[in-house]
Parts: C-alpha cells; structure tokens; sequence
C-alpha cells in the first residue's frame, strides 16, 4: 500500500516526472564521468606502460620520463650491466632523435627510434616485418607524410644545411614494415630502425648512446627490488619502476583529477538539489493529503519513508538512466581528448570500471535519501488539524 | 436503543488560544463537556464559536492550551505525537466536510488504507472494506476513484473509512456541510444505523436536520457551551 502510494503520487504527474528523472540523469551522467575521469587517466597510462610487460624503465638521470632529447653514453656497457642483474630477463635499449627527408620543395621531419627489433617494447607490427639494418618500421602518419608505402625506399637525412644547400648525411632507407607506436601520438610520423643505424648518424655525436632502455622482469621478481639493484648498479641512470612512472605522471595529470571532483562535487549538488525541490514542491501540493493521513492515524515515520522513498526512486531511476547516458558521453568526451596532439594513441581520459558505476550510484542513492528526508520532515511535523483547517479553505 | 452508558470522552476545563500577531484568539475558553458510551451528540453554534476547535482536540489532532480530554480515563492530549497518532487510529473514526478521500486511491483502497496502517493483513482488509463498503450502501463502486463519485457517495467512503478499524468513537465535522438535502439525509440515517450499531457519535454541525437526528444537543457560543439539551435517551 505504500509502495503502491509512492508510486502512484509519482505518476500522477507523468510529465514532471519524466523530467526530474532526465534532470538526474544528466548530473548522475556527468557525476559518472567525472568519476571515471578521475582514475582513467591513471589506469590507462599504467595500462599503457604495462602494455609489453616492461615493469622498469631506464633513462639518463636528471630527465624526466619521455624526453627524447637527453641521452647517455657507454650504452653498450650500461646495458650489458643491467642484463646481468639478477632479476632481469630482457633489457631493450632505445635512443630518439629527429630525422629529415625531403618532399618536394621542402622537407619532411620524422622523429627515429633505435631499437633492438628483438627487444623492442616501442611499437607493435602491423604489416610487414621487422628492421634490419638499412631498412625502417613506420608508423601509418610517416607513411602518409612521407609519400611512400611498404616495400620503398626513402632518403633520410638528419638535417638542412643552409650554406651547402643540401640535407646532410642523406642515405637511402627501405620501409620494410608499418607499426603502431604506443608512446607516440597517432598522428605523428614515426620510423624506427635498428638502434646502431640511428646511432651511426649524426656524424658520431650518438655513438654508442640511447635515451632510455625498457626492462621486464624475470617472473617472480619483485620490481621495487630489482629497481634499487638496478639504481646502485648504474649510477649513471635513473631507475624508474611502473608504479612510479605512474605516480609522477599522477601529479602531472592532478589537475584533471580536481577538476573532476569539483565537476563531480557539482553535478551531485544539482542532482540533489532536483530531488529536494522536486520533493518540496510534491509535498508542498499534497500537504492536504498528507494531514488527512495522519489525522487518520498514519505515523509520521510511514509519511517520512513515503517521501524519501519517492526520492530514492527518482535518484535510481534518474541514475541508471545516466550510467548509459554517462557511458556514452564518456566515449564522445575521450574522443575530443584523445585528439589532443602528440598524445599516445592508447591514453584514455575516461576508464570506465564497474567500481566507478557503483561509486557513481552509491553516492546518488546518498544524495537521493539526503534529499527527501528534509521534505519528508517538514511533511511530517504539520499541525494536523490547522493544515486540514487551511486545505478546507483553499 | 442502548441508553448511554460510562463515561466515554471528557474534555476538562480546556482552553485553546491561537497566538496571532498581536492579541490571542480565544477560541475555547475553559469548556468541560462528558460524553457517555453510546450517545449521540450534536454540536452546534455560530461560525468561529468553536465547534472545530473542540472536534479536534476531542480527538487528538491538536492539543489544549489548558486542559484536559480524557479517553476512558486517559489524557489524550499528553500523549507524544506517536501514541497520539496511535490513539486516532486504533480509537477514532473522523468524517470531515470535504470527505477528504485519498484521490490517488479506489474506493476500497482509502477505506483499507487505516487497516493498512494497523497492519490488518492484506486479504482480510479487502474484505473488511468491500463489506463496510457494502454497509454504506456501496457494495458496487469498490472501484472507483474519488473522481468518478458523487459528493454524497464519497462521504460515504469516507464514513466506511472512518469505521475501518473498529472505533468506538466517531467524531464528524459538517458531515452534510458539502451535500444537498436529499443526499444528506442519506448521510444522518446512515449515522443513525451507525449510532443504533453502537458507536459513540460525536457531530459538528449547522444542519438542522442531522440536529434532530442526534440524542442530545450542544450549543456553543464565544468558545463555551451555553446550552445542553437532551432531545432522546
Ligand atoms: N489555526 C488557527 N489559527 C488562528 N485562529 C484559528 C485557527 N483555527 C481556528 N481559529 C479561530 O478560532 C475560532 C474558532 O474557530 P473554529 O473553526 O473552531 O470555529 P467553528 O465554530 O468551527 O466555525 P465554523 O462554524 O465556521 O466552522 C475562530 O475565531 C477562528 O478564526
Ligand atoms: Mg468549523
């Protein structure tokens, strides 16, 4: 009988309903998406450096993560070290650098990883085969900038040089394969070749030098261990594990973090600040209704849970309709996003986990309760026999 | 006819001031009135005498500024708002000038609705209330809404209402207040079968047909009774 009264009360104002619940739904949408912007970012970044199973990186000490221009030299020393270390199955070495080629009238830069084809953790083979020494692995956006397609061949030097009017150190290269690179936005023209190709160049200024080596663990080893066996080995370079990698990129992405709590703070304040005035206005116009039940004999309690329980049923309503709006949204949001440029393709801003879905709800269903309970109160507490007084007169 | 019996109802010296801005309105000034099991007893008077105000602290929808009303010997207007609400419930049946039927619900659901509340469980309130419907001369409009009822029927739902957990006691305000003469009639011989059942009736009212129909009379004036006649016993 009182499910049937809230129900009813519900629907007799279809329309208002209707309305309310899309309310709720938008702030319950927005709500989601905040909540999965606040751990996506993080989640998809450790996804990412976890995508081949390198646990540690390597890079020259004094440099953040991912800056291509630092390097270190005695790599081949630095690297054997580290392959000897105890814990340590696969160490892949990679240096970065710009290369240039010509098109038409200008000039086309490309940025070159050296990599060890066998090691490599930098891209995944989409077509083709791997590179030997002399030939490239590109990325779909090198392809198009370049002009060329697997199987030809194309000139890369390593700069312009203005007074001879001429690309210095141009040779020949064959595009032997296409790759996808995950650290490196989709749109960016890339080619990776063997680490000793890339490190011949520049007239020997990268001799026997990388940017950063990736290390996956043998099975079993714990990575903070290793991570400190590695660091008083090679003084030379900074060992960092995956959960720090995250935790530094962490800090940088804290801005999105508080802007998704304020965000989200917002988008829930509307939703119960919907369902309060929703509910006020719905006991405000049967507050008549609402005497004669208790001068009936209704206890204030069973008028409180009427109310609250109208709220709640909103606040549901209103937010599993938002989940699948927020899902949806969430995909359109990363979308604009993930255009941002030089973002690694596989970065995602809104991770969704079904924990999210539930924080998302559980915190509605709180506001929702949180919600009712001051109408419901107010409803409660009416003078009995003045309000039936004032209905009659209305 | 069952001549009234113990002493039912007792309103005590009671006082009910409305605080306004300014002055208190005094709508009852110190009124003592006992009512017997069984009797049957009309009140009346000049609009803004008093006659509500009396009603409702009678049973327990408001309570005295001073005084006392005792229901078989307790103090109804001590009771916390729970026992007081208990005390409607379980003790009193009210019929009020608007009928004040619940719209949402069926005929058969407003009258269920106080067994409801009593925790009658859910078959033998539907019977209950078809048979109560039934007393009222309704049996046929279980049904329907408030909406597709004439005001004379939707009294009558609200009198089955007002009897659905047994009251000994039934207090009504302008029960015919809203009907025309023919309809409300209808209502007094209903109170009357109601009263010849039993139930202690307390009534509120300018007609002075449903006057008539009661066992004894009371005439108020300024928040005081000036006159009690016994018209039957
Ligand atoms: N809630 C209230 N606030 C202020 N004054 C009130 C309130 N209820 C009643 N009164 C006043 O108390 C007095 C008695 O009112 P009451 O309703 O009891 O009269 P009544 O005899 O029932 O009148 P009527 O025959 O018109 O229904 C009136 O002067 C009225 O204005
Ligand atoms: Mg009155």
């Amino acid at each position: 009988m009182r499910v049937a009264l809230a129900v009813a009360s519900l629907a007799r104002h279809r329309t208002r309903t209707a309305l309310a619940v899309a309310g709720i739904a938008v702030a319950s949408a927005m709500l989601l998406d905040m909540v999965m912007l606040s751990s996506g970012m993080r989640l998809s970044f450790r996804e990412l450096l976890d995508t081949r199973g390198y646990q540690v990186r390597l890079s020259p000490k004094g440099t953040l993560p991912f800056d291509t221009e630092a390097t270190v030299g005695d790599a081949a020393a630095l690297v054997a070290a580290a392959r000897a270390q105890p814990g340590v199955a696969v160490v892949a070495p990679n240096l970065g650098a710009q290369l240039v080629a010509p098109r038409g009238d200008g000039a086309v830069t490309v940025a070159a990883l050296g990599v060890e084809a066998g090691v490599q953790g930098d891209y995944a083979l989409r077509e083709g085969r791997d590179a030997a020494a002399g030939e490239l692995v590109a990325s779909p956006a090198a392809l198009a900038a370049l002009g060329r397609r697997v199987g030809d061949t194309v000139s890369l030097g390593t700069g312009w040089d203005p007074q001879l009017r001429a690309f210095r150190e141009l040779a020949p290269r064959r595009i032997v394969g296409v790759g996808r690179f995950y650290f490196l936005g989709a749109d960016q023209p890339v080619v990776a070749m063997p680490l000793a190709d890339l490190q011949a160049t520049a007239d020997g200024a990268r001799r026997d030098r990388i940017s950063s080596a990736m290390v996956r663990l043998a099975p079993g080893a714990e990575p903070a261990a290793v991570a400190r066996a590695l660091a008083a080995a090679l003084p030379r370079v900074s060992v960092l594990t995956t959960a720090d990698a995250v935790a530094q990129a962490d800090e940088r992405v804290a801005y999105f973090r508080n802007l998704a709590f304020i965000l989200g703070s917002v988008s829930l304040a509307v939703g119960f600040l919907l369902v309060t005035t929703l509910m006020t206005v719905s006991v405000n116009e049967r507050i008549g209704e609402i005497a004669v039940q208790r001068a009936l004999g209704v206890q204030a309690r069973r008028i409180v849970q009427q109310v609250v329980a109208e709220g709640l049923a909103l606040s549901v309503a209103g937010g599993l309709l938002g989940l699948g709006l927020g899902l949806v949204t969430a995909r359109y949001l990363d979308a604009i996003l993930g255009d941002f440029p030089g973002l690694p393709p596989d970065i995602a801003f809104f991770v969704f986990q079904p924990r999210d879905a539930g924080t998302a709800m559980g915190l509605l269903v709180v506001a929702g309760t949180l919600a009712g309970i001051l109408p419901s109160w107010r409803a409660a507490r009416l003078p009995i026999a003045a309000t039936l007084r004032e209905e009659a007169v209305a | 006819m069952t001549p009234p019996g113990t002493l039912m109802l007792e309103a005590v010296e009671i006082h009910r001031d409305y605080a306004m801005a300014g002055d208190a309105v005094h709508a009852l000034r110190g009124l003592s009135l006992a009512v017997h099991e069984g009797d049957y007893v009309a009140i009346v008077g000049p609009s803004g005498c008093g006659k509500s105000t009396l009603l409702s602290l009678l049973g327990a929808l408001d309570r005295p500024t001073r005084g006392a009303v005792r229901h078989r010997g307790r103090d109804v207007a001590r009771l916390d708002d729970r026992a007081a609400t208990d005390f409607r419930l379980r003790s009193v049946g009210f019929v009020f000038q608007r009928f004040h039927l619940l719209p949402m619900l069926t005929a058969a659901e407003n009258v269920a609705l106080p067994m409801a509340e009593a925790g009658v469980p859910p078959r033998e309130r539907r019977a209950r209330a078809a048979e109560l419907l039934a007393y009222v001369g309704l049996g046929a409009r279980t049904a329907h809404r408030p909406t597709q009822l004439s005001g004379g029927e939707q009294q009558r739902v609200a009198i089955a209402r007002a009897l659905a957990n047994r009251p000994a006691l039934v207090l009504a305000d302008e029960p015919t207040g809203e009907l025309d003469a023919r309809t409300g009639t209808e209502i007094i011989q209903l109170f009357d079968r109601l009263n010849r059942d039993g139930t202690t009736l307390v009534v509120v009212t300018h007609d002075e047909e449903l006057a008539r129909a009661a066992r004894r009379v009371v005439h108020m004036k300024d928040g005081a009774i000036v006159r009690d006649e016994r018209l039957r016993d």
